[in-house]
């Protein structure tokens, strides 16, 4: 059961008019964009590239946040998906890992190229990689607590990014901070912070989002 | 505690409590402002050290403040009582404005001390997204029209919220640092003169005392608030 409603989500996000794509779009253009206005220099863009590609994979996996429960309670899926015996807390995990799997992998798979792009050093696109593959699960997993939470906002979209942008701010801080350290040659813990936040959050979320989905149903 | 939570009860013990409440706070702040006003200048930092007076509890309560917000959350999630959803909803405005007294009054200070109105520095920056969260509380609080559902939810992103602080105050603690370290409730007692401690401690007490002040006010006009509502909605019918 967990299979098919996982395998649901990750085609309607696939396939014609689903996120997937749009938010690699979206990563794409906002990384395009910084250097048009921070300028072209190739030293100043090293400096910046860890912490402009973490914001803007961020922001790509918020834009599509906003829809994951949203979208299932107003056609009334989930409330067919909340009588079958699968727990609402499942349904979340099953629900935060096709968000993953849709686009926090994509993300990632994207990142080399970009960095490549902001002339980082192949051991630093390295760990831009290994980082968001990290990070990108903790993205998936507090996002839909706040998509959980607004998913009976009409504007819910509006006050998603207020709830999640301050509590992903160690994702933000631990996967840049790891590049930054490679980059300067140091050694740094930030990777091993950066995965014990994700285990965490990635945990711990599908409980919270389960019970902001009951609670939401329940009224 | 939950003989409190009727909220009749509620009411008649606040009424009988604030007069006296008020009047602690209105002598326990005048007394720190007015002995933080004739404190000497620091050797160093001069007269911009009477600034802490206003920005060192004005810190404290803004923590305070979310603490309590996240105990009262706690409680409406697990006993549903309807009198910890108002108080909850009560202590985030105010929590916020302590939060935003704090920056502001830091900012004042760092522009002489720092050289800067700003600094991206660990302390100021979680502080800075404290009051995120507490814009996100409120606005969550506002966006959900039914009340019960939206005190639900959010007092889960006030949970929420409470297990990230640490880890925001962590990560950024870890990212990079200028403010001064704790000086005050250290082991070996506090680092800091008396002269300086005395109006410190008087107006740490007076922005404790103004903070349960307003959110005594503030739960009772929700209090009253709703019972108007519901007597306008027995009327239409």
């Amino acid at each position: 059961m967990i299979g098919a409603l996982l395998s649901r989500d990750i085609r309607l996000a696939t396939r014609a008019g689903g996120s997937a794509a749009l938010a690699l779009a979206f990563f794409a253009a906002v990384a395009t964009l910084v250097p048009l206005g921070v300028g072209v220099d190739l030293r100043l863009l090293l400096r910046v590239a860890a912490g402009v590609l973490w914001v803007a994979a961020v922001l790509a996996a918020l834009l599509s946040l906003d829809r994951l429960f949203q979208a299932d309670f107003e056609d009334g899926s989930l409330d067919l998906i909340a009588l079958s015996p699968l727990s609402l807390e499942t349904v979340a995990a099953a629900k935060i890992a096709a968000h993953w799997l849709t686009t926090g992998l994509p993300l990632t798979l994207l990142s080399p190229v970009l960095g490549v792009m902001f002339g980082l050093p192949p051991g630093a696109i390295g760990v831009l990689t290994l980082s968001l593959a990290i990070g990108t699960p903790a993205v998936s997993a507090l996002g839909a607590i706040g998509a959980a939470l607004t998913m009976s906002i009409r504007r819910g979209g509006l006050i998603l990014p207020l709830l999640v942008l301050p509590l992903l701010a160690p994702a933000v801080i631990f996967g840049a901070g790891a590049v930054q350290a490679a980059l300067d040659g140091l050694s740094s813990g930030a990777l091993l912070f950066l995965a014990a936040f994700a285990v965490a959050t990635t945990l711990l979320s599908p409980f919270a989002a389960g019970a902001a989905v009951r609670l939401n149903l329940a009224g | 505690m939950f003989a409190f939570a009727n909220p009749k009860r509620f009411m008649d013990a606040s009424s009988a409590v604030l007069p006296w409440l008020v009047a602690a706070t209105v002598l326990a702040l005048g007394a720190g402002v007015v002995l933080g006003f004739l404190a000497p200048p620091d050797y160093q930092q001069g007269d911009t050290v009477k600034i802490m007076f206003l920005h060192v509890p004005a810190a404290w309560t803004a923590m305070m403040a979310y603490g309590l917000l996240a105990a009262t959350s706690l409680v409406s999630l697990v006993w549903r009582h309807p009198l910890s959803d108002v108080a909850a909803k009560a202590a985030a405005p105010l929590g916020a404005v302590f939060t935003l007294l704090g920056l502001i009054t830091g900012s004042l200070w760092g522009r002489p001390m720092w050289g800067a109105y700003w600094v991206w520095d660990a302390r100021l920056t979680s502080f800075l997204l404290l009051l995120f969260i507490y814009l996100g509380y409120i606005a969550l609080w506002n966006a959900i029209e039914d009340e019960t559902r939206a005190a639900r939810a959010a007092a889960i992103l006030a949970l929420l919220g409470a297990v990230n602080l640490p880890v925001i105050e962590f990560s950024v603690d870890w990212w990079n640092t200028l403010h001064q370290g704790e000086s005050i409730f250290r082991a070996g007692g506090p680092r800091i003169s008396g002269v300086f401690l005395w109006p410190l401690a008087l107006s740490g007490v007076g922005y404790t005392l103004l903070f349960f002040t307003l959110w005594t006010i503030r739960i009772r006009t929700e209090i009253l608030e709703r019972r108007a509502r519901s007597l306008l909605l027995g009327g239409a019918e």
